[in-house]
């Protein structure tokens, strides 16, 4: 187990050796810093100073280790147009982007999981086919396109929500998010929905596959032979089981949700660090490009290790097959 | 070629039933009709995007045909050349439905472009890998489980950061970001496939390593790949849209359906929904016919469900 866990760990911090070669040969040795890391404005001594600074006079390889200390330490330079630091600027915007991501995942859940369990158990009944159509259509439609419909639906022809932006937001216990206030909320509903509805697809797919195989399984009939009411079957025996792929797959998900936060935030202009990705790219921002990708990078490392150490913990088997490896 | 060679591995076979393996999968794939649907609807898509220049009433990229007086027209006004604006025009006077007719040609050509790469390099990792084992397999496998672990958007968007904007360069990040599924998966089929009795006559008869790689293993580890081919295809094809709607894919001198799409965006709230509606659309249809298709492939090809 322990010996597991130190491989494991050692491996992510092997991949994070490489992310940053990687982005550090992008940045440095593909491009040219200069353009890349001093703005385009400066002048020639601006320009001299910040290539000392930098360090870009030195040879390759103590640039890189000049890169990793300063990574290390949360230096991944500044913005050009905010003039404050990358990471900070980040930092700033990721409560956004978490209320929206883990909003996506709770809507993904409360809607997915049911209508999943709805056609797993009437798997013939029209509904449940008009279902599993809806969730292939869920998995074909395009994000972006499917959120410039909603806002066209609900908030140009209906008039119903907001089309942009976040709305106030409230603070309880100390935790400031707009699911506090009804016009936070009223902001959050179709952005929320957006970036859920490929998972919504995705969880109705995975509970309809485990209920069905779930209710041919003995301790079901064992169960139901027992005179348990069908309602304790479904909700007690059968639930439990098929949690445990659904829940993995929506761990290994949120970090899929908070990615495609930058397409879901763009459109909805959804204050978030996607949408300062995104103006990054256009405004050629490239501390910021950098640190975010860096930060992502780091973020999905962790997740992936906390998930397969869950695992570990959870399911034995995982341990057996990586020892006989 | 593909009818012809497979009749010379099993003439008996085709001489017993009377009819080729081709043929029996071209009858199976029939049996269902929504794939037989995907299958018309993914032609017709293909036709008009290779026929657009013959088929739009107007050319939307040349300019002596546009004029600015004839912008954001809804859907089936005229037009003064003469045709009518089926689906509306854009801010510039952009015939939409022409304008979707070369979209597709883009969007079709850069998704089937990079798919077709990252297949050619996957299979060769892969073949690669399930072959020689040891050492370079474990390699091969770690990398690939590394960036299958990573969003295919995060991937993709890191790529675009270092290399910049372009068709090229949209290519490169698609074949990137595909390849690593087809080294899986033609890995996996080669380790079942490595240690069958033809490969092993083909080791004593001292053929090359290369015959052997790609004349006899390959052929028999393609059928799961082919399935791969059609969802990767789609995907490819909806991440290209979705990275040019951001303004971080293809420039505006390729004007794919994602970049149609975000020109209409800026004039959704006024109501003007067509410009962005009718190029969605479209891109629905293809990714969802080569769904389609490739949810019939699937049954098709494996071998588990063949009676």
């Amino acid at each position: 187990m322990t010996v597991f866990l130190i491989r494991r760990l050692l491996q992510s911090v092997a991949v994070l050796f490489v992310m940053s070669l990687i982005v550090f040969a992008g940045v440095y040795a593909i491009g040219n810093p200069v353009d890349i890391l001093i703005s385009p404005e400066a002048d020639q001594g601006e320009r001299e100073r910040a290539i000392r600074a930098l360090g870009l006079d030195l040879p390759l390889h103590q640039q890189y280790l000049v890169f990793l200390r300063k990574a290390v330490t949360g230096n991944l330079g500044e913005s050009f147009v905010f003039s404050e630091p990358a990471l900070g600027l980040i930092l700033k915007r990721m409560p956004a982007t978490l209320e929206l991501a883990l909003a996506a995942m709770v809507l993904a859940v409360v809607v997915g999981i049911p209508l999943g369990m709805w056609t797993g158990l009437y798997p013939g009944a029209p509904s449940s086919r008009t279902i599993m159509v809806g969730s292939i259509l869920g998995f074909s439609l395009p994000t972006f396109w499917v959120g410039l419909m909603l806002i066209m639906v609900f908030a140009v022809m209906l008039g119903w929500l907001p089309s942009t932006g976040r709305g106030q937001t409230g603070t309880v216990l100390g935790v400031t998010s707009s699911i506090f206030t009804v016009d936070g909320l009223r902001h959050l509903v179709l952005p929320a929905f957006n970036l859920a509805l490929f998972r919504i697809a995705l969880i109705i797919r995975l509970t309809r596959a485990g209920v069905r195989e779930t209710l041919l399984q003995d301790f079901v009939k064992y169960a139901r032979a027992k005179g348990l009411r069908e309602r304790r079957v479904i909700f007690v025996h059968v639930l439990k089981n098929i949690l445990i792929p659904v829940l993995t797959v929506l761990g290994l998900e949120l970090g899929g949700v908070i990615a495609f936060a930058v397409v879901t935030e763009t459109i909805f202009a959804w204050p978030g660090m996607g949408k300062l990705l995104v103006d990054s790219f256009n405004h050629l921002d490239r501390p910021v490009i950098v640190a975010y990708l860096l930060l992502m990078v780091c973020m999905f490392i962790a997740i992936n290790f906390l998930v397969d150490a869950l695992y570990s913990v959870l399911d034995p088997r995982v341990r057996i097959v990586t020892r006989g490896t | 070629m593909r009818v012809s060679g497979e009749i010379a591995i099993a003439p008996a076979v085709v001489a017993a039933e009377g009819e080729s393996p081709f043929r029996r999968l071209v009858a199976d794939f029939c049996e269902s009709r929504l794939a037989v649907v995907g299958l018309v609807l993914f032609a017709a898509v293909a036709a008009v995007a290779i026929l657009a220049p013959l088929v739009s009433p107007q050319n939307p990229y040349d300019l002596r045909q546009l004029n600015l007086l004839e912008g954001k027209q809804p859907p089936g006004s005229p037009s003064m050349a003469g045709f009518r604006f089926w689906l509306g025009s854009d801010d510039q006077g952009r015939d939409i439905l022409s304008g979707i007719f070369y979209g597709l040609r883009i969007s079709l050509g850069v998704g089937i472009l990079s798919a077709l790469i990252a297949f050619g390099i996957g299979i060769l990792a892969g073949l690669t890998a399930a072959y020689f084992g040891g050492l370079l397999d474990s390699l091969i496998m770690r990398v690939v489980d590394i960036q299958l672990s990573f969003p295919a958007i995060l991937i993709a968007l890191i790529l675009l950061a270092v290399l910049g904007q372009g068709v090229d360069k949209i290519i490169v990040a698609l074949v990137t970001v595909q390849w690593a599924y087809y080294a899986r998966t033609v890995r996996s089929s080669a380790l079942v496939e490595r240690h069958k009795e033809y490969v092993e006559a083909a080791h004593c008869l001292a053929l090359s390593r290369g015959r052997i790689l790609f004349r006899h293993l390959l052929p028999n580890c393609l059928p799961p790949v082919i399935v791969v081919v059609t969802v990767q295809v789609a995907h490819a094809i909806a991440l290209e849209a979705t990275l040019s709607f951001l303004g971080i894919g293809l420039p505006i001198t390729s004007p794919s359906l994602g970049l149609l799409i975000a020109n209409g965006f800026r004039y959704l709230l006024s109501g003007t929904y067509w410009i962005s509606f009718f190029p969605g659309i479209a891109l629905l249809i293809a990714i969802v016919a080569i769904n389609l298709v490739g949810d019939q492939l699937r049954d098709v090809l494996n071998p588990r469900l063949q009676k």
